[in-house]
């Protein structure tokens, strides 16, 4: 069998507005809602309405023989619940025919499978639940954020239970071997790979306009003479591409949505291929080979590496600084922190700071809020500190209620004790009392909330000398 | 190539970043073989760099009264009124005598010493109009007593020399126009030096501009047609080693500064407004006013009224090796330009690892990638800009990595071998 796995990714960022630091401490909203309601609304009106309508079309026409699939992240679910409704009922008309697949990525198309363990399989597990309640489908593909993969996340996915995974075919992974085959992870090799055609794909994504390309115009029908190109036994073309390749990045204008339609008809007449979701693919093709993929590889740029997002100092620094909040956010319990914690995971923020292509720009600066990285950088970090001044609050006012618990408790004793002390004085001579240390509350009451949440303070004496331990 | 070249200052006697601009450019010119520069300023102290290239002071080259008598091409500088009458060198009295003579007569006397030589100051002082005007009396001596194939005269005040000399023996003249009375006085220009800019342009065989910025100016303001004016950016030396002498820094608080004339020109006010915002969400930070300038009490006052004066210090003036100590001492560079025809003090502090915050209205924010860009009216973004380089030490690290590098390859040679491309235009 030959087949054909599409598979295209939607996603749009919850964009932050303008936050200048004096906004720090007084100002929780971090949100462009402007441009996010306006871009969401254009990007719904160029390319997923268009494209949805195209696809329901050419499924109901080919009657079950036309497949694909889908990875839509939690944040742009989210946008088209409040912005445009109308984008996730044509989603759910798709989801409806039985012949879309819908994967399981992160909830906010988030880099956490770079960060650990505990917050990928929360982000996970929240994408999947929503999956399974708009699309009634329980994902057992796994795509991560820009096809971010190496051998550990893999292992990690395939913990998680998910069956097939797909990635970048990353020339410097494969070497001489085709991408057109089903390979498995190194550590695990129950978790199947699918691995991009880049070439097929980028034709489509990122040539499919360019006037100066020298297969300038391409059509369906050339298209699949390419397909019919490749060697009897390479089994699969992974095409994976941005939704928004149709009507955004490659415009109306440009023929892109006849190219797709006439795609599937010159699929059935003129070759041997077939179409198959991820998840088919993964259960009818053999395994031929293990990918070795020690360093985490993607979808971006020649390199097919992290450098896009984790490539400069600041990068790195707002990455680290906003991973070191995890332990606090949960310990908050407050649930608008927790999303807002999620919504700053958001990887196009990242990809704001990048300074790779600063000197002749282009695909970076496509869609880039900022004028340069750095202004990037400075927003994202005075809404860090904002965030973070939230979270130690958050935390904090739990210790004030326990320090003020204690407080009290601590009084009463000493009442107590005064009391004691005065009709011990009554009946002899007096005695020095024995309470300095019980006066300076904002010193003693951390080590004071330790031993109290273990143990009654019965003993006034007792918590001073604790203390000092 | 040889060429006779006007300017007004030279280092190391230099009162702004004209001069610094002049020897930058001749410096990187004179590194191209077969360039013979002759450099004029109106007053030479002799201790000018001229490994590559003779500087000469106007006060020291003699007049010929005859020839300037016979010069024709003095008449046309009617705005600056030269129909001059040379008197030998006489005493005060004697000399009041023959001005007062002279303009009943409607005529103008220039003074000359005993050995026949006028006097400059190459400053900007009162008579400054007067010294222009003797400059080109002189310049047309210089022309006729050298030989070269082109003129370049640099900014307004040399403009009139390069026309005479250009009268006096028809070879091309190429004015380069660092700044523009537009951006000295905020629109609000000066009739008698716009005449002498705009007679300089017309007259010009080509004009060259320090950005694009100020490349607009001239064809909007001046009415001069955009295939005569082209762009050659600046450049900025490399450091020697002196100038990398780090000063210690006896206190622990961050240092931002701004440093320049404290003019409207430069939006000094616009610093103070982002210092205060800044002030107000951390403490452990001054802020340094270097140089002086018609608004610096106000500023003083201001700062005072705002109750930011304890975090306020003012240097005065600072020129050579202070600049670089104030630099290695400082976190924050702040160009805040209202108008900058180009601005080489952020290249300058770049060098010296102090990151750049400069404003859009200027002419070097075209070329820097690796310099934070604001408006110079958003106060908001500059402060914003200032506190996040403050506070995320990442973005210094970045900045500093990148910008030197930035720096680094912007050099005086580039700018040279443009100039030189627009000079075959006439000269092979």
């Amino acid at each position: 069998m030959r087949t054909i796995c599409l598979y295209f990714q939607v996603h749009q960022p919850f964009r932050f507005r303008r936050y200048r630091f004096f906004d720090i401490g007084n100002d929780h909203y971090y949100y462009d809602d402007y441009s996010n309601e306006s871009i969401l609304q254009k990007v719904a009106q160029k390319s997923y309405l268009p494209a949805n309508a195209i696809m329901l079309e050419l499924i109901l026409k080919h009657k079950g023989k036309f497949k694909l699939a889908f990875s839509i992240s939690g944040i742009a679910l989210e946008q088209f619940k409040l912005y445009a409704p109308e984008v996730l009922e044509s989603f759910q008309k798709l989801a409806e025919t039985g012949q879309v697949e819908f994967l399981s990525e992160t909830y906010s198309h988030s880099l956490c499978a770079l960060h650990g363990r505990e917050e990928f399989e929360r982000q996970v597990n929240a994408h999947r639940a929503l999956i399974k309640e708009h699309f009634g489908q329980e994902p057992s593909v796994f795509r991560n954020t820009e096809l971010i993969y190496s051998d550990e996340i893999g292992s990690m996915v395939a913990r998680m239970g998910f069956k097939a995974m797909l990635t970048e075919g990353a020339k410097h992974v494969l070497g001489w071997k085709s991408p057109n085959f089903l390979y498995c992870n190194a550590i695990n090799p129950k978790l199947k790979l699918l691995l991009k055609n880049y070439k097929l794909s980028d034709d489509i994504a990122f040539r499919f306009s360019n006037k100066g390309w020298h297969e300038y115009p391409l059509t369906a029908e050339k298209f699949v003479s390419w397909l019919n190109q490749i060697p009897e036994r390479e089994e699969v073309i992974n095409l994976f591409m941005d939704y928004e390749t149709f009507g955004e990045h490659q415009w109306k204008e440009s023929g892109i949505f006849d190219f797709l339609k006439a795609f599937p008809d010159s699929v059935f007449n003129n070759s041997s291929f077939s179409f198959s979701t991820p998840s088919e693919v993964a259960k009818k093709l053999q395994v031929v080979a293990a990918a070795n993929v020690p360093n985490p590889i993607s979808w971006a740029d020649e390199e097919r590496d992290l450098t896009a997002w984790l490539g400069n100092e600041m990068q790195q620094e707002a990455f680290h600084k906003l991973y070191s909040l995890e332990k606090k956010v949960y310990a908050s319990g407050d649930k608008i922190i927790e999303q807002d914690y999620a919504y700053l995971q958001v990887s196009d923020h990242f990809y704001y700071m990048s300074t790779k292509f600063f000197s002749d720009g282009e695909v970076h600066s496509y869609f880039n809020p900022y004028a340069s990285p750095y202004e990037a950088f400075i927003n994202y970090m005075n809404i860090l500190s904002d965030f973070e001044i939230r979270v130690n609050a958050g935390i904090l006012s739990d210790t004030d209620d326990q320090v003020s618990r204690l407080s009290k408790i601590i009084k009463e004793k000493d009442e107590q004790l005064e009391k004691l002390e005065k009709r011990l004085a009554d009946k002899k001579k007096p005695v020095i009392a024995k309470k300095a240390a019980t006066s300076k509350p904002a010193a003693t009451m951390p080590a004071i909330k330790k031993a109290a949440g273990t143990e009654p303070p019965i003993d006034i004496k007792k918590a001073p000398s604790k203390k000092k331990k | 190539m040889k060429v006779l070249m006007f300017g007004w200052e030279f280092p190391p006697h230099i009162s702004g970043g004209l001069g610094t601009a002049c020897y930058g450019l001749t410096r990187g010119m004179s590194t191209i073989p077969g360039m013979d520069i002759l450099f004029v300023v109106p007053k030479a102290y002799g201790d000018e760099d001229q490994s590559r290239f003779r500087v000469i002071g106007a006060g020291d080259v003699p007049i010929n009264i005859r020839s300037v008598r016979d010069q024709k091409y003095l008449k046309d500088l009617s705005h600056i009124e030269i129909n001059s009458n040379l008197v030998p060198y006489t005493t005060p009295e004697e000399y009041e005598i023959l001005v007062n003579k002279a303009e009943n007569s409607g005529r103008r006397l220039v003074e000359t010493t005993m050995g026949g030589k006028l006097n400059f100051t190459g400053t900007y002082g009162k008579n400054l109009y007067e010294e222009i005007a003797n400059y080109a009396v002189v310049a047309g001596e210089i022309a006729l007593t050298n030989d070269f194939d082109i003129i370049h005269a640099h900014d307004w005040l040399t403009y009139p020399a390069g026309i005479a000399a250009k009268r006096a023996t028809g070879k091309p003249l190429v004015i380069h126009v660092h700044a523009t009375d537009f951006d000295r006085s905020g629109g609000n220009v000066n009739p008698t030096v716009f005449e002498i800019e705009k007679t300089g342009m017309h007259l010009a065989d080509k004009i060259i501009a320090v950005s694009n910025l100020t490349r607009n100016t001239v064809i909007e303001k001046y009415g001069i047609d955009p295939n005569k004016v082209h762009t050659v950016y600046n450049a900025v030396d490399p450091l020697h080693d002196h100038e990398k002498l780090q000063l210690k820094r006896g206190i622990n608080d961050k240092v931002v500064t701004f440093l320049g004339r404290v003019t409207m020109q430069k939006g000094p006010e616009y610093f103070v407004m982002a210092a205060q915002k800044v002030l107000q969400k951390m403490d452990n930070v001054r802020f340094v006013m270097a140089g002086s300038g018609e608004l610096l009490e106000k500023m003083i006052h201001w700062t005072a009224a705002l109750g930011v004066s304890d975090r306020f210090h003012y240097t005065g003036f600072l020129k050579g090796d202070d600049v670089f100590r104030m630099f290695s001492i400082s976190d924050v560079y702040v160009m805040p330009s209202v108008s900058e025809p180009f601005g080489i003090s952020p290249l300058e502090a770049m060098q010296s690892n102090v990151p750049s915050i400069i404003s859009y209205q200027s002419g070097v924010a075209e070329i820097l990638k690796h310099a934070f860009k604001v408006d110079f009216w958003d106060v908001d973004a500059m402060a914003d800009a200032i506190y996040g380089l403050l506070n995320y030490p990442a973005l210094s690290t970045m900045f500093i990595k990148f910008g030197a590098q930035e720096v680094h390859d912007m050099k005086w040679e580039n700018s040279g071998k443009k100039v030189l491309a627009i000079y075959k235009e006439f000269v092979q």
